[in-house]
């Protein structure tokens, strides 16, 4: 069974959101899914970014209200 | 860390970078790569980042989100990139800086032998297990923490001696293990020095990158005039020298008036910026104006008079539409519980420019 989690990174400036997301990520495996909330538009670039370095994949991005919504499928390490 | 011995029998060395996403830090990195060593890189993030804040807060229709350099940085190299919040424990390297200070409130060498330190305990960490730690660092890059006589000091003092390699002036300092064991090769390490960044740029074209950051000044806020004096006024304003990740980010936001020296009000100069202040709202007094469009204000003090919030409300709706207007009614949210009232907004004469922080 596939875990799916949130994380609510509103107010944190990149690179918050980022640590964050790569230490929630640690502890998740390879084909669970992690859904961030943030207010920091930097996440447009800076998670995908991150994403492509560590193998995982975006698989939507929800902008709405100054709220950006990113789903992220965890990688095989 | 791998005995001398293992080491020996396992060819593959590996090595830390530190990356701040500026050009040393890529060039250095590529340097020990073409040689055949696994480099990870490893980026801390103290609260200064100049990464972090350029992001920041702004209009999020206007402007195009810029990117992170260390990440940039990892993606051109194709290595992984460790990312490490260490605001807290850096906390004492901006407060107590036994080197001292550089030109404004940048602790450049202890931040120095800090990160080198950090990198060197994460490097023994026993799923790491890294053989050396590199650094894009140049003799006479930086008047005061790049000179002949601190490399050794930040060597000796992370704790990292021989393990820490500069690839862009190696040859100008004595030889380090990995130059001495043959993980690296000497004669294919840079001799760099000075200010002239031309042989940088020459390396940077070798090797085929483009559009990579070249930071003026350093690589955080702390070397920057007029964020040192935010921070030196929020000590002062608190009669304590000491901060919190809110604190340094709210440094970035807003304007930053004192009126009095037990408050300062912060106040928004675009939409993202009342977006981003709108959720302080808990932590702060709010005032904003509910008869003409205006900024939001927050007022950052403890023990406010009457006088003191309506001195406040006064400076917040004269950057508001309503700026020339007799009077302007402003709603001031304290604990949740919100109050109208009626107040003249301030003249610009009337606010001296010393209450600019
Ligand atoms: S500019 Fe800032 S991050 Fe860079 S060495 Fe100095 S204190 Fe450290």
């Amino acid at each position: 069974m596939f875990s799916t989690d949130q994380l609510d990174l509103r107010r944190m400036l990149c690179p918050l959101p980022v640590i964050r997301t790569q230490d929630h990520i640690k502890g998740m495996s390879p084909g669970d899914t992690l859904t961030i909330v943030c207010t920091d538009p930097g996440v447009l670039t800076d998670i995908p970014t991150w994403c492509r370095i560590n193998g995982h994949e975006v698989t939507s991005t929800e902008e709405a209200d100054y709220e950006i919504k990113i789903t992220i499928q965890v990688g095989a390490e | 860390m791998t005995t001398l011995q293992e080491l020996a029998q396992n060819p593959k060395k590996k090595a830390v970078a530190l990356i701040s996403g500026g050009l040393d830090s890529l060039l250095a990195a590529k340097v020990v790569m073409e040689q055949g060593v696994h480099v990870e890189g490893i980026n801390f993030f103290t609260g200064f980042c100049v990464e972090g804040h350029t992001h920041a807060i702004r209009n999020m229709k206007k402007e195009k989100p810029k990117r992170n350099n260390a990440l940039w940085v990892a993606e051109q190299l194709g290595i992984k990139l460790h990312m490490i919040d260490v605001i807290e424990e850096y906390k004492d390297v901006v407060l107590n800086p036994k080197h001292g200070y550089g030109q404004h409130l940048n602790p450049c060498l202890d931040c120095k032998i800090f990160m080198v330190n950090k990198a060197l305990a994460w490097s023994w960490m026993e799923e790491n297990q890294f053989d050396f730690i590199i650094t894009g660092e140049v003799i006479g890059q930086r008047p005061k923490s790049q000179r002949r006589e601190t490399m050794p000091v930040i060597a000796r003092e992370s704790g990292a001696d021989n393990r820490l390699l500069r690839p862009l002036c190696a040859k100008n300092l004595p030889e380090t293990l990995p130059e001495r064991e043959g993980w690296v090769d000497r004669d294919k390490l840079y001799d760099f020095h000075g200010r002239n960044r031309k042989p940088q740029m020459a390396l940077a074209e070798e090797f085929g990158f483009e559009d990579y950051a070249q930071p003026a000044g350093g690589c955080c806020f702390l070397t920057d005039a007029s964020y040192s004096g935010k921070l030196t006024d929020l000590w002062n304003g608190r009669g304590t020298r000491d901060y919190d990740i809110d604190d340094i980010m709210l440094l970035k936001v807003g304007r930053h008036l004192r009126p009095r020296p037990h408050f300062k009000v912060i106040v928004a100069r675009e939409e993202g910026e009342n977006h981003y202040l709108r959720g302080y709202q808990q932590q702060f007094t709010m005032v904003e104006a509910v008869s003409h469009i205006g900024p939001l204000g927050a007022i950052d003090g403890a023990s406010l008079s009457d006088d003191d919030l309506k001195l406040a409300a006064r400076i917040i709706s004269r950057y508001g539409q309503g700026r020339d207007a007799e009077s302007v009614i402003v709603r001031i949210t304290r604990n949740g519980v919100s109050t109208d009232h009626e107040v003249a907004p301030l003249p610009s004469d009337q606010i001296p420019a010393d209450w600019h922080v």
